[in-house]
Order: structure tokens, then sequence, then C-alpha cells
């Protein structure tokens, strides 16, 4: 902590003091209240407050997404556009671990950690050939990863189960913690208490990370990679722990949602879930857990309940069919869901070309893209400056 | 890295001339120094050597090959010839023995390969595909390990005999801090925070250690935050910790990130035009600064400097560069006078008419 934290009084000053103690208290009254805001109208019209908790406990897994390509996008500045490899290397982990396809039954908390491990091993091996690359190029080699890894589990029939995939999953055993009739089907609960008990636990290592050696480094990276050498940051070992880091999140999410499903197959990890991932984190605001953990939750409920509502709203509309000549255009019968990311696309546009730094966009963030005195464009370096070999030169 | 270098010793006579005070030693010895970029010649055969506890100077006209000589010093990029040894250690020279290194890489998955085979001529129950997977396995650790290059990695290599120019990081860890010509500071992270940047190297906190806020985390930190703002106090920037580095004033920029180099506690310090643009109220501020800092803290300087004030008033000795060739080196005054710096600067009429 700081002096200048230290300093401040009310709720600002206990929050810096008592970070974890924060974070834990936020995470229940959010988990309270979600529940109960399904139950009020106009909410309650949508759906019972099962199917509601059902959905933020798989909302949850897309904001463990979100918090992990976080690490690697906001706070390192590495773009990734093949995140979802990681979540299935994670789901298959536990697919394997605890299904009749290999016959093993390892209990589901202790492989929570297994699959972190296995992702963060692979985040590392991603990471490595691509250390040398930024920018585009990196985006197109993580894109090229996130592609292989869903074909190697769909043609490695033999050890896959191809496009069926690998179903049987073992659920959690619940081990007595919540006094609740355990995991099944039909209740959501237990998920939707683990989900949440996992991203408060994620929340809180971030937290600590990006206040640590490791997460000054990692800024120090993002604004000036050679700076950040000259001044004995190991560029390598900061990059390949902010990939294998943002994998482990990842992992735990894959792991999760595997035993949520009780099923995994290759396609639920295609390019739309990085993508998806990656919009929750633009959205969200770059770099700020919270606001990432939050534009993520919007996002999917937004996607699973908003979509169907605006559907069966234009739907109670009763718009008349329009026929002109063999065009004939009835809006109460578009289905919404089949634009999703025609909306997501719009979105994205009019949110950079209106809020750049996203919905919650961290300090930082914001005043890299709003702060922009005239003194600064005299003194800020050249972003194309490449080589320093060849600057200056005299 | 660690590899003595053996001329060193004969060298270190030399520096006894320079009149530094305090200590004999060279500190940096630069030998035969050449930098191409494809046909261009940056620099040729640049012989340098600075004196523990000296201020140094490299000046030269533009174009003359300052700031890439200056590069390969501080480990940025590699010499196309060359040696640079530091405190007695080669850092940066043409790799020896590197078609060796790729032994290591595949030395222990070679040895598991054999092991499995046995397994297998043995007829024992472990499953083909295990073995294959954990051989894959080594070998991609062994290459991840020689990507990141720990320390036991290279002293590993050093028994061997093997030899690879030091990376800009491991030569702050020796103790070579710099600053920038145009001045690369982290724009957006606040003057205390770029100077905790500047300690990175000397703490040793692990990423474990921080997520679960265990004492020696706890610990450094705080070590680290009191000392970043004795940094910025030493260089008169002690009432501005939370200004963003974008927003200070430009002569506190440079203040700034001379404080984030001395924050590595390095043993040289190469500062690349450090009065570049400013008034001459800043620029005696600055001058005042570097001689405080040989001063006080006894660190060696080297200095690229277009203004000769600065240069004249403060070093000990001063070299010359032109067209990437080193063409006088000597006290301020003598190098004043040498007709062939003249020549360089202002042409050939100029020195005779001198």
């Amino acid at each position: 902590m700081s002096a200048a934290t230290s300093r401040l009084g009310g709720v600002r000053g206990f929050s810096s003091r008592h970070q974890s103690t924060s974070i834990v208290l936020v995470v229940i009254v959010v988990t309270i209240l979600l529940p109960i805001i399904s139950l009020i109208p106009p909410f309650s019209g949508f759906g019972t407050q099962k199917d509601f908790v059902g959905g933020f406990a798989a909302a949850g897994v897309f904001v463990l997404l979100a918090l992990g390509l976080n690490v690697v996008v906001g706070f390192a500045g590495l773009l990734d556009l093949g995140y979802a490899a990681f979540f299935a290397i994670g789901a298959y982990t536990y697919a394997y671990s605890a299904s009749g396809f290999t016959g093993l039954s390892i209990p589901f908390w202790p492989m929570l950690l297994v699959g972190a491990l296995v992702a963060a091993v692979f985040g590392v091996l991603l990471g490595a050939p691509t250390l040398r690359l930024r920018g585009d190029y990196l985006a197109i080699v993580t894109l090229g990863f996130g592609e292989i890894v869903p074909v190697v589990f769909l043609n490695a029939d033999k050890y896959t189960n191809g496009t069926n995939g690998i179903t049987g999953i073992a659920q959690p055993n619940a081990l007595g913690l919540f006094g609740i009739n355990g995991f099944g089907f039909t209740n959501p609960w237990p998920y939707y208490l683990t989900i949440v008990a996992i991203i408060t636990v994620v929340v809180i290592l971030l937290y600590r990370l990006q206040d640590s050696r490791l997460g000054r480094a990692w800024v120090a990276l993002r604004e000036d990679e050679l700076a950040a050498a000259s001044m004995g940051i190991n560029t390598i070992t900061t990059k390949l722990l902010a990939f294998s880091i943002g994998a482990s999140t990842a992992g735990l999410a894959g792991v999760f949602y595997a035993a949520k499903l009780s099923t995994v197959t290759p396609d639920q990890f295609g390019f739309t879930v990085s993508f998806t991932a990656l919009a929750m984190v633009v959205l969200g605001g770059m770099g700020n857990i919270w606001g990432v953990a939050a534009g993520a939750l919007i996002i999917y409920e937004l996607q699973s309940q908003g979509l169907k509502q605006l559907g069966s709203f234009v739907q109670g509309l009763n718009v008349p069919v329009v026929a002109l000549g063999p065009i004939t255009i009835n809006i109460g019968a578009i289905n919404f869901l089949n634009y999703q990311y025609l909306l997501y696309g719009l979105a994205l546009v009019i949110m950079m070309l209106v809020r750049p730094e996203g919905l919650f966009p961290s300090r930082r963030r914001r005043r890299e893209l709003h702060e922009t005195p005239a003194e600064d464009e005299l003194t800020a370096p050249d972003p194309t400056a490449g080589d320093p070999s060849q600057e200056g030169g005299d | 890295m660690a590899i003595p270098d053996e001329t060193t010793g004969a060298t270190g006579a030399t520096g006894e001339t320079t009149g530094a005070p305090g200590t004999a030693s060279l500190l940096l010895h630069a030998h035969g120094i050449t930098k191409r970029f494809g046909g261009l010649v940056a620099v040729r055969t640049v012989d340098f050597e600075i004196p523990e506890g000296s201020i140094v100077s490299l000046i030269g006209p533009n174009g003359a090959g300052k700031t890439t000589f200056f590069n390969v010093i501080a480990g940025l990029s590699e010499p196309s010839e060359g040696t640079i040894s530091f405190a007695g250690e080669q850092v940066v020279a043409r790799p020896r023995r590197g078609w060796a290194e790729p032994f290591f890489w595949f030395a222990f998955p070679a040895l598991f390969v054999i092991f499995a085979l046995a397994v297998v001529a043995a007829n024992l129950p472990i499953s083909g595909e295990l073995l294959v997977l954990v051989a894959v396995g080594l070998l991609v650790t062994s290459l991840v390990v020689a990507i990141i290059r720990p320390p036991w990695y290279v002293h590993l290599l050093q028994r061997a005999g093997i030899f690879r120019s030091a990376r800009p990081n491991e030569m702050v860890r020796f103790g070579i801090g710099r600053t920038f010509q145009n001045i690369r500071l982290f724009h957006n992270m606040s003057a205390l925070e770029n100077v905790q940047v500047g300690m990175h190297s000397r703490m040793a906190a692990t990423p474990i250690d921080a997520a679960l806020r265990l004492p020696r985390h706890n610990r450094e930190e705080a070590v680290a935050a009191e000392k970043a703002r004795e940094w910025l106090a030493y260089v008169g920037l002690g009432d501005r910790e939370d200004e963003m580095a974008r927003n200070l004033p430009y002569g506190d920029q440079r203040r700034l990130e001379i404080a984030r180099a001395l924050a590595s506690q390095p043993r040289l310090l190469l500062l690349d035009e450090p009065t570049a643009g400013m008034n001459p109220v800043e620029t005696r501020r600055m001058t005042e600064l570097i001689a405080q800092v040989r001063r006080d803290l006894g660190i060696t300087i080297l200095l690229i400097e277009h203004d000769m004030r600065v240069v004249m008033g403060v070093s000990d000795r001063v070299t010359v560069l032109d067209h990437g060739e080193k063409i006088a080196e000597g006290t301020p005054e003598a190098v004043r006078a040498n007709p062939l710096v003249i020549e360089a600067y202002l042409g050939k009429g100029a020195a005779s008419a001198s």
C-alpha cells in the first residue's frame, strides 16, 4: 500500500487497505442480489429463478474467461485471438479424468487445479514461439493456435472420440460444502455458488498480481518493451507468465464447464468463444478487473436473455407483415439470436468510436486514451520506432 | 557471461592515466567494436575504455555512430565484431561454441528415449503412448528452458565453454543502467511507479509470493516504495511521485529517467544526450546532477552529448567519433585543440584557419 492510498478515508480507503475482504464483500452482495433481481418484474416474466441461476452459472464461465484474457490483453498488452484453446484444454483435461471414456474418476476439486496447471503449460507452449511477435503478427499466430486445438480434438478420434466428444463426465460432488442436495442437472444453485467461489479466488489473486512487481512489469512491457528490457525486466519470462496465468484461468473455466455440461465436443471451443471473450474484455474495459467481470456478465446476459426477450417483445408488437412484391418483411418473426454476432460487431464498432476505453475503464487506460495534452505529442516516443539500433543514428 | 577476460589485467594499467579519482581499474572495456547495417558500417573497430569512477564523454557530429555504439554497450544490439568486458567479465562477444548448445536441449530427451527403448525391449507393461508423451514433454521443457535462459542454465553453458552475449536485462543485473535520447519513460505510470520498475532487477519476490502476499513480498514492496521515494527526492522530484510521467515537464522527465536508471543500482550509468532540448538553466541543473551522481554515489558515467559546455565541464575524458571511427581521445582540453576534431565538426578549412 502506498502512502497515497493509506491516506484515503471512507470506502476507498477501506477497499485499498483490506482489498481481499472488500472483494469478498462485493462478491457476496452481488451473489445475493442477482437471484433476487430475477424475481422482480419484468425479469420474473422471462423465466423462473432456477433458469436465471443456471444462466448466471453459465455466465460465470465467461466471466472467468474474460478475467483470464484480461491478463494477456489488458495487463500485458498481447493480443490473443486463440484463447478458447486453453478453455478447451481445461475442459478435456477434466473429461479425461472423470468419464467413462478413460475409466478414471478423479474428483472435481483437485482437477480444478490440475486443469489450470495443464492449461498454464500450454500457455507457455503458445507463448514461447510468439515471443518476438507483437500486434498483428501475434494475433495471427494465436488465432492459428486457437484453430489448431479444436481441430486436433476433432480429428484425433482415437483419443478424443471426434465429433461426438466425450460424454458422461462426472459431476462434482458437493463434499457437503453447501449443505445443498448436491450437483445435478436439475439444481443450478451448487454450480452458481461454485463458480462464484472460483471467480472470487481468481479476482483476489489477479488483484494481488496486478499490484506487485510482476504487475508493474506487465504495464511497463505494454507501454514500451524496449525500455522495459533496458530497465532489467526479463521480457521473455514476463510474457510467458502473462500467457500462462491467463491460460490457467481459462483452464479453470474449462474444468467447471465440462463438469456442468457433463459433455465436451470440439465445436464448443471455436473461434466464436475466443471472440466473445475478447469482446467482453474490450467492451468491459481492458485492464480493469471489475470492469471486465461486469462487462462479461452484462454481455452474456444480453446475449442469452436480452436477445430472446427482444424477439418476443417485437413479436408482441404485432407489426403487420409487409409484402413488397416477392419480398415479405415479417419483423415479428425475426429471431434476434441469429443476429447475435451482427449485433456484437455493431456494438464493438460503436464502442470503439464513442468510448474506446470500454464501459468500466481502468484509470490508466482512460488516461492513455483521453488526457493527451499538446506537449505530449512532442515528448511521446514514436510508437513505430522499432529497432533501437536504427533510431537517431548519430 | 562470467568468463574472465584475460585482456583486462593487461589494459587495467592504462586507466591510471585518466585522472579518475580513487580507483584505477577499468570498469568497461570495449575492444574492436564494429557494427554493420547491411553495407553501411556504422561503427568501425572502436576500442573504448571507461575507468571506474570517471565521467567519460562520447561526442561526434550527427551520424557519427554514437548512439549505435551506445546501444551495443547497453546490450540492445549485438556488435558485428568485437567484445565488451564489464568489471572484468566478458559480457558481449560473438557466440563461442554456439553449435554445442543444442546438445543441451536434446540431452535429456535422448536419455529418456534410450530408457524408453529399454522399457519396450523388456516388455514392461507401460503404454507406448505415455512414453512418447513424456519424451515430447521433456524436449519441450528443455527448449523452453533454453528460451527463458535462467541463470543456472547460463552457468551450465559456461561450464561447457559456450558463450552467448548478455541480453539487455542481464546487462542491468551486471550493473549497467541507461537513459534514452528520446525519452522513453512509461508514460502512463506515475513517477513513483517508473522508479519502482527501475528496481525490478534488484527485487526477488516471485508471483507466488505476490499472490499469497507472503511476508517476503510485503517487506520487499515496502522497502522498494521507500527507496523509490528517496531516488525521486535525490533528483529533485520528491513532491511529484503521484504525477503521471507524461504530465511532467520536459526537464523533469529527463530527471525521472535518471532516477529510474539509478534505481537499478548501476555501477555504470549510460546517459544518451541528457540535456538535449533543454534551456540553459535546465542544462546547468542537469550538469550539476551528473557531477553529483558521480561524487555522491561513485557511479561511473558514460555521456553522449552535443552541448560542448556540458561535455567540457564534467568529463574526465572525451572520445570523438566521426563516420564510425574513433578520431581522437583524451582530456577535454586536448580534444578541443585537436585539429582532426575541429575538422570533423567544422570542415577542412577550419582546422588550418585556427
